[in-house]
């Protein structure tokens, strides 16, 4: 059921190799079907305690106070930590690069913005006396207004989400949204024998792994914490919570790297943080792992987008001119968002050349779980609306989609919107092979194209 | 009821390594006495196979075979630093970086052989199954575990090596957008069949035809393993999957696997994989990450497939009967 198609590019492989192309055994395939591998959450250590968030119930709404009391002294529990107990509380994970500003609270203290932010830390002995006492923290919230669309974020009188940032949307060098611009497509549309406009729409998506988030926290010798973490970046974990805890980075030791899954939603750093610092306060080892509602709901999950593409199309076949606005849903914080956003306006207008193309992609904030990375991050839902697109404008122009996708291909040498000469294509041959073995009937002057410009 | 068919086709590329760079990964390898080596790293494992391709490209570099090499990974008081597993980066980066930590390595045992055969280095090559020879000359020859051997009891030298891999950060340019986002490009292309039932919205994938093109397969079973994954993952993303059913409207969000509806077993759909190379100039041994772009192709795909059946466009993702029957009846109603 998988084939390995050598007849193309052959010229450019290196045949001469041992154990490249083989198909070694992983090494630790055994284990991973045997269940004797271990993963963070199997570890257990004496007086070892359990946190659990308090979350937030609303969408938005302002803090008036928060009792812990009765929490405190409920049987089993240990501590609760608030956000003063956080040394660095406001921070986002990409400012050790540079991105900036710090917007999010590892606690939330003057309000939350978003369903399921985390208000307080519960730490007891079991997870049971952790979990009773996350219902005995009194919040007292003043709800306030919400916004989930997009583009109503963006309009003037909008509710504010974020104050760090002092308007729904996040602020480029570039202005309110990452642009690339090549060539005039107010020229190219100009041109075009057809344009057409259009809007797609996509919904957030949880990654799902089979073990949710989490680490357990260690106190070690010379006043060093060992975190045991499911991370997908053992320093940029690592990295986060030194900055978080204020504390050098040489304080911390982070083991993992066998991971139960990831697809993007391990890049966060939102559990290592806290749970260290409770280790910090309690002198104990600390377990904290996102039950699977937390997982599904509270773990950031891929963004939803929504996407307006415009294309001008010759009768001929050829794209003249694209123009893009693309509007990223990055929850009620950045985490990765900026990132993902300036990742998408590089992806479009897709693998085909274009000689006019204008992209504004919007990074916006919204009354919503923060979105993150996950697999396919600033592209997958961009090639739903730009490959719809494709099929749209073949039709339009009375083309079969696949030899109007034949006519727009790059290759080698084409130049793309963001500047960069195309280097190894192989758009062209996925296409003929697909043909090929859908037995989808494709002119044979497409057929005999290469990537290769004069081959 | 009425159940219309329909083909779609989508093709794509998808970036290799962290947006506009600036992601470093080390690697440093070591041979014990007996002439095995250990690749120490904090490259993460995610369940794709990781360890398992780092050592597969270190084994090539020095001419052992796979098992003789461990991977020690992750842990930031033993392996020296990595960016990360994600963006696809995994082993375009740390494959780079163990290809030259590997070589490093390779150079010290192919100078103890030397001495020892009474050549130069320059001469010698390694058969892939542990032995260092003259080249043309098999007979002419010394294990890796008797040259790792001598180099430590007799030369007093570590046969060790250093690798790092950094693709400079790129900025974009302000007005223009001009920036190198990534190193290279994976491409796909797939043909999807589907059924639509007019009557409940609901989309049968009968067939998905995928072609990948991945720079190189450097484990040809784990490559399988990402795209048949990354297909059904594809699936789910056009047909079931989201946190929140009825977006922008936050209500209803799945709380766990009954309510976050995934395709099971039974919905797998019958999917063909071709597998096509275009080595990297950059990448190691020409490998590309396809991690994440076979995800991309089926959706579209599918999306365009439906139409082809049915007439109706769904422009919103995921597709579901739901949201299906809702489009056909309002273009019944128009």
């Amino acid at each position: 059921m998988m084939r390995i198609e050598k007849s193309y590019f052959a010229d450019e492989r290196d045949d001469d190799l041992h154990e490249i192309g083989q198909p070694r055994q992983r090494a630790d395939v055994l284990g991973h079907v045997t269940g004797i591998t271990s993963f963070y959450a199997d570890r257990n250590h004496e007086g070892m305690l359990h946190l659990k968030m308090v979350r937030s119930p609303h969408h938005h709404a302002r803090i008036r106070s928060i009792d812990i009391s009765a929490a405190a002294a409920h049987p089993g529990v240990r501590r609760v930590l608030l956000a003063a107990d956080v040394p660095h509380n406001i921070y986002t994970i990409l400012s050790f690069i540079g991105i900036l500003p710090e917007d999010e609270p590892v606690l939330a203290f003057d309000k939350v913005r978003w369903m399921g932010e985390p208000v307080a830390a519960v730490l007891a002995d079991s997870p049971r006396a952790a979990a009773e006492a996350v219902a005995l923290v009194q919040v007292d919230y003043d709800p306030l207004p919400a916004i989930f669309d997009v583009e109503e974020a963006m309009q003037p009188g909008a509710p504010l989400v974020n104050e760090y940032h002092g308007q729904n949307w996040y602020a480029y060098d570039s202005g309110d949204a990452r642009k690339v611009r090549l060539g005039d497509v107010a020229k190219g549309f100009a041109e075009a024998d057809v344009v057409l406009e259009q809007r797609y729409q996509s919904s957030p998506i949880e990654q799902a792994p089979s073990e949710t988030s989490g680490c357990v926290v260690v106190p070690d010798q010379n006043g060093r914490f060992t975190c045991y973490t499911g991370t997908q970046a053992m320093f940029f974990s690592l990295t986060n919570a030194a900055i978080i805890l204020d504390v050098p980075e040489s304080k911390l030791h982070f083991v993992g790297g066998t991971v139960g899954g990831g697809f993007g939603g391990k890049t966060d750093t939102v559990c290592e943080p806290i749970a260290i610092l409770a280790s910090m306060v309690t002198g104990q080892a600390i377990s904290f792992q996102f039950n699977r509602h937390e997982e599904m709901q509270m773990s950031s999950p891929r963004a939803a987008e929504r996407i307006y593409l415009k294309h001008g199309v010759m009768k001929d076949g050829r794209i003249v001119a694209c123009e893009v606005r693309c509007y990223v849903d990055s929850g009620a914080y950045s985490r990765l968002s900026p990132y993902g956003t300036n990742k998408a306006a590089a992806h479009f207008p897709g693998p085909y050349t274009i000689p006019n193309v204008a992209i504004d992609a919007y990074c916006v904030y919204t009354n919503r779980t923060p979105s993150s990375a996950m697999r396919g991050f600033g592209c997958t839902i961009g090639d739903f609306a730009l490959e719809v697109q494709m099929d749209k404008l073949a039709r339009l122009i009375g083309m079969d989609p696949l030899e109007f996708r034949f006519i727009n291909a790059y290759r080698d040498g084409d130049m793309k919107a963001h500047h960069q000469p195309t280097e190894g294509a192989a758009l062209i041959e996925c296409m003929q092979e697909a043909a090929k073995i859908a037995h989808w009937p494709v002119d044979p002057r497409f057929m005999a194209m290469s990537s290769r410009k004069g081959s | 009821m009425a159940v219309k068919r329909g083909r779609g086709v989508a093709a794509v590329n998808y970036p290799t390594g962290m947006n506009l760079g600036g992601d470093p990964t080390q690697a440093l390898v070591h041979a014990t006495p007996t002439g095995h080596f250990v690749l120490s790293m904090s490259s993460v494992d995610v369940g794709q196979g990781m360890k398992s391709i780092l050592a597969q490209i270190a084994a090539e570099t020095l001419g052992v075979p796979t098992d003789h090499v461990w991977v020690d990974t992750a842990d930031t008081d033993t392996g020296p630093h990595c960016t990360g597993t994600f963006a696809s980066r995994g082993t375009h980066r740390a494959g780079n970086a163990v290809i030259a930590a590997a070589r490093e390595a390779r150079q010290v045992l192919l100078e103890v052989a030397a001495d020892k055969l009474e050549v130069s280095a320059d001469d010698l090559v390694t058969d892939g199954q542990g032995m260092i020879h003259i080249k043309g000359a098999p007979a002419k020859a010394i294990s890796i575990a008797e040259a790792a051997g001598a180099a430590q009891f007799e030369y007093g030298r570590t046969v060790a090596g250093r690798g790092i891999f950094l693709v400079d950060r790129s900025f974009p340019d302000p007005v223009t957008g001009k920036m190198k986002p990534a190193t290279c490009y994976t491409h796909a292309c797939t043909i999807a069949e589907v059924e639509v039932d007019t009557d409940t919205g609901e989309v049968t994938v009968l067939d998905l035809k995928n072609v990948f093109e991945i720079g190189r397969a450097l484990n040809p079973a784990m490559v399988k393993q990402q795209l048949v994954g990354g297909n059904h993952m594809g699936v789910a993303h056009a047909l079931y999957e989201t946190t929140e059913p009825y977006y922008p409207d936050r209500a209803h969000g799945g709380r766990d696997f009954n309510e976050y509806v995934l395709p099971g077993p039974g919905d797998v759909v019958p999917a063909e994989f071709v597998v096509l190379e275009r080595p990297a100039s950059d990448g190691p041994f020409g490998g590309k990450g396809p991690g994440e772009m076979c995800a991309n192709p089926q959706i579209p795909a599918i999306a365009n497939a439906i139409f082809d059946a049915i007439g109706v466009r769904i422009d919103e993702m995921p597709m579901t009967p739901e949201r299906v029957l809702r489009a056909i009846l309002a273009a019944e109603g128009a």
